[in-house]
């Protein structure tokens, strides 16, 4: 994240959290649904750079498993200033954020590599 | 043409009309006197024995077997020996192995010589289908064996196809000759489309993006020009020159050189590598010695695997991370002192060997849209000394940009790292002293500690999406590792972007271990480079895989037949993400900055840049063409069933590729 970024996030976070921006997270109409983020996770193009399971890889940060809290993740989204491009309100309802929120969320742990033989070669 | 002698013009004319023609040329006139070795050294061996070896050291020619066996004399059409034949001559004492070519006209004359007079052998003709499929070919293959190849083009046509190949070489620093038929004489080329096909300069095409190029106007000049064409391009920095070659040159009988002399084959003798400036040298290694964390950049700096040896011995002398950029197997990875890029923030001095673009390590740029166009942030400290050492580094071109931006350095040594590197190694010895030695053991300490945390990091990012369906990058490349692993393999491509895996968790010690990039960026490279590595590696009795790219294989899959049809064992395991992927993030990032959804038409990628609906049936594809082949793999557990049985195909001698459906990177 680029030192822009950071100052950006916490000054759209501070300012969030003073406007009961957090409201996204108890509004009912905000109810989050996984199965509906996994569509729009794929809709809005977030598997291109963060792949299909918010694995990350050359072209985006790992999202999933264990996602940021969902003030940050909102933050983040439509602020970034750094190599991800943001996402307006307009391109990206609040509501699809909060169901990719809940989608990230509902991916299971991944394993220690240990227990994987392939990952010790 | 020569300008000089109209009757073989005329000879030459007469035979394309279907005249005989009274020949004139002599059998004297046309014995060469060869001299160069027919297995030449690269440049920098310095194997003189080889160059004194007797011509009886090389293969009969066909002149000697049409003695031997009393063969009647020439058709009176031709008038003479083919000058076509003579080139045959001088291109065999170079000793180059294969020759891939799409045929055309305007070389039918040396083709012809070639594959009867010289036998097809040394050079093999490869049949290929596509001009930048052989200058693919030929580009993989140098990287596998050290040897450059000759490729023939259609000089108007057939060049134009073959250009994107070229540019590759050029900015990957590998050797290659191209030579491109043309018919100069517009009074008397046959019209048409032979005429169509021609130009005043072939050769201009390629020019900016080749180190040099001639248009030979006889045949001494053809050899004056091919040795000389052989060397510029085996002289560090390597690259590709062009040689346009005359049809009626070609095809016109030989005849005395213009001053009566006999036709002669310049010796060929390698030019050693230009090697840093002492003062320069001596410079660098007081600033490493004196460094508290010095960090050590390769980019194309193992142009033999010689340099991976000397590169390993100054990292230990000085404890200096090593990132490896991964145009070339410059480092083992498995070495304690291998690090991720992102060491160089925080280092006080950077050696940088045979850079590309050191503006990159020093600097960050930005996508983000800010004023349309992005944004540049420093990234290393603002203190870092940096030294750099590149064979390239002062650009010799204008025109295209491969020599990215221009990046201040503190000493700048315009010589080739790799032979720069043992004199580096004496002067740092010699600039060491015992108060540093604590520190330098200290450092070696840290990185030992840092490298043990980074591949445990490493291999649980892998670990990410490991069951996923499409398959995870991670999963791809750990699954086809663990049944090539016990064999002498060679990743002879990774084209389409699979997040680096293959050079972050494959055991890479060998300098075959990994062929590296493109070099230009240019799209369709992994499928020829794969099959040119492969066949390189064939002859080396090494095992080659390739990460294929499903967009990057169909810019010119007919090399797929290529590989069938000379038997060039190759395990293709595909990254088939179905799309242009890097496009599809271009735009989408396009369309956030304008804050506009994207219209994705259906496809799961903006509009042209999906390659779904319908999806392509790669193994299809390649089977039509002669490969063994299996797919769409989209379930992880089938994943190494299907390598173990295409493995045992490509063991038999034959290509094999899997279609796998996989994730974006
Ligand atoms: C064009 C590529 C691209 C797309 C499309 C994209 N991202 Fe990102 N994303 C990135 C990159 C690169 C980063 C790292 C940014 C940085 O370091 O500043 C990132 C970072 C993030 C982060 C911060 C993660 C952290 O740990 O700090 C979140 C959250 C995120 N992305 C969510 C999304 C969601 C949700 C979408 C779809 C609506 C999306 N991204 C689409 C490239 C992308």
């Amino acid at each position: 994240m680029t030192k822009l970024t950071q100052i950006i996030l916490r000054s759209a976070l501070g300012s969030m959290l003073l406007a009961g921006g957090a409201a996204l997270l108890c509004n009912p109409a905000f109810a989050q649904s996984a199965e509906k983020g996994r569509e729009a996770f794929a809709r809005n193009g977030c598997w291109q750079c963060h792949g299909y399971q918010g694995q990350g890889g050359a072209a985006g940060l790992k999202l999933a498993p264990d996602p940021k809290p969902l003030v940050y993740f909102e933050a983040f989204i439509r602020n970034s200033n750094g190599p991800m491009p943001p996402y307006s309100e307009k391109i990206l309802p609040k509501q699809d954020l909060a169901d990719i929120h809940a989608y990230l969320s509902s991916i299971a742990k991944t394993p220690d590599y240990k227990t994987i033989p392939l990952l010790n070669q | 043409m020569s300008p000089k002698d109209e009757s073989p013009k005329a000879n030459r004319r007469q035979f394309l009309g279907g005249v005989i023609a009274a020949g004139a040329a002599t059998a004297s006139a046309i014995t060469p006197r060869i001299s160069n070795a027919a297995d030449a050294p690269a440049a920098g061996e310095h194997n003189h024995a080889e160059h004194e070896r007797a011509p009886a050291a090389l293969p009969p020619n066909g002149q000697t077997i049409a003695a031997e066996t009393m063969a009647p004399p020439p058709l009176p059409r031709l008038g003479g020996r083919a000058g076509s034949d003579f080139m045959v001559d001088v291109i065999k004492t170079l000793g180059i192995k294969y020759l891939p070519a799409n045929c055309a006209s305007s070389f039918r004359a040396i083709h012809e010589s070639l594959i009867n007079y010289g036998g097809n052998t040394m050079p093999e003709y490869v049949s290929c289908m596509h001009e930048e499929s052989a200058a693919g070919m030929a580009h993989g293959y140098f990287k596998a064996t050290g040897k450059p190849l000759i490729t023939l083009c259609h000089g108007t046509v057939g060049l134009m196809h073959a250009t994107m190949g070229v540019y590759n070489a050029f900015c990957d620093h590998v050797p290659m000759i191209i030579m491109g038929g043309n018919d100069a004489d517009a009074a008397t080329r046959p019209p048409g489309v032979p005429t169509i096909h021609s130009a005043q300069d072939i050769n201009a095409i390629v020019r900016e993006f080749t180190k040099w190029d001639d248009t030979p106007t006889s045949l001494q000049h053809f050899a004056q020009s091919f040795v000389r064409g052989y060397k510029i391009a085996m002289t560090p920095p390597y690259g590709p020159v062009a040689i346009s070659l005359d049809a009626g040159l070609q095809q016109e009988p030989i005849k005395p050189h213009h001053a009566g002399e006999a036709l002669y084959i310049p010796k060929y003798v390698p030019t050693s590598p230009p090697q840093g400036d002492s003062g320069a040298v001596k410079e660098a290694a007081r600033i490493l010695v004196d460094a508290n964390n010095p960090v050590i950049v390769a980019d194309r700096a193992a142009r033999t695997p010689a340099a991976i040896g000397l590169l390993v011995e100054l990292a230990e002398l000085l404890q200096a991370r090593v990132v490896d950029l991964g145009n070339r197997m410059n480092f083992p990875n498995t070495h304690y002192l291998t690090s991720p890029p992102g060491v160089t923030n925080a280092a006080d001095a950077i050696l940088g060997l045979e850079m590309t673009d050191f503006w990159a390590t020093i600097n960050a740029y930005t996508d983000n849209g800010q004023h349309g166009i992005g944004e540049n942030n420093r990234k290393a400290r603002p203190d870092v000394r940096l030294i750099s050492i590149g064979a390239a580094t002062v650009p010799t071109r204008a025109n295209y940009q491969q020599f990215q931006r221009f990046q201040y350095v503190d000493v700048d040594m315009a010589a080739d790292a790799e032979a720069t590197l043992p004199a580096l190694i004496e002067a740092v010895k010699s600039a060491l002293n015992s108060a540093r030695k604590d520190a330098i053991v200290k450092r070696g300490e840290a990185a030992r500690k840092a490298y043990a945390e980074y591949m445990a990091r490493t291999r649980q990012e892998a670990a990410l999406a490991w069951d996923a369906s499409p398959i995870s990058t991670a999963r791809l490349c750990m699954e086809t590792y663990a049944q090539i692993k016990h064999m002498d393999w060679s990743l002879v491509a990774s084209e389409g972007n699979v997040s680096n895996w293959p050079q972050r968790l494959w055991a890479m010690e060998k300098h075959h271990h990994s062929l590296g990039r493109s070099g230009g960026y240019g799209v369709g490279y992994g499928a020829p480079a794969s099959v040119g590595g492969a066949l390189g590696n064939r002859d080396l009795g090494r095992f080659s895989v390739s990460i294929q790219s499903d967009g990057d294989l169909m810019f010119a899959p007919g090399v797929l037949w290529t590989a069938a049809k000379h038997k060039i064992p190759l395990l293709s395991v595909m990254h088939n993400n179905r799309a242009y992927h890097q496009e599809v993030m271009h735009v989408q990032r396009l369309a956030n900055f304008r804050d506009r959804p994207s219209n994705n038409g259906g496809d799961s990628g903006p509009i042209g840049t999906s390659i779904m609906n319908p999806d392509i049936e790669y193994h299809e594809l390649a089977k039509s063409m002669g490969w063994w082949a299996k797919g769409p793999i989209k379930d992880p557990a089938q994943l190494a069933p299907a390598l173990k049985e295409a493995i045992e195909v490509v063991k038999s001698g034959h290509p094999a590729l899997l279609n796998v459906w996989t994730q974006p990177r």
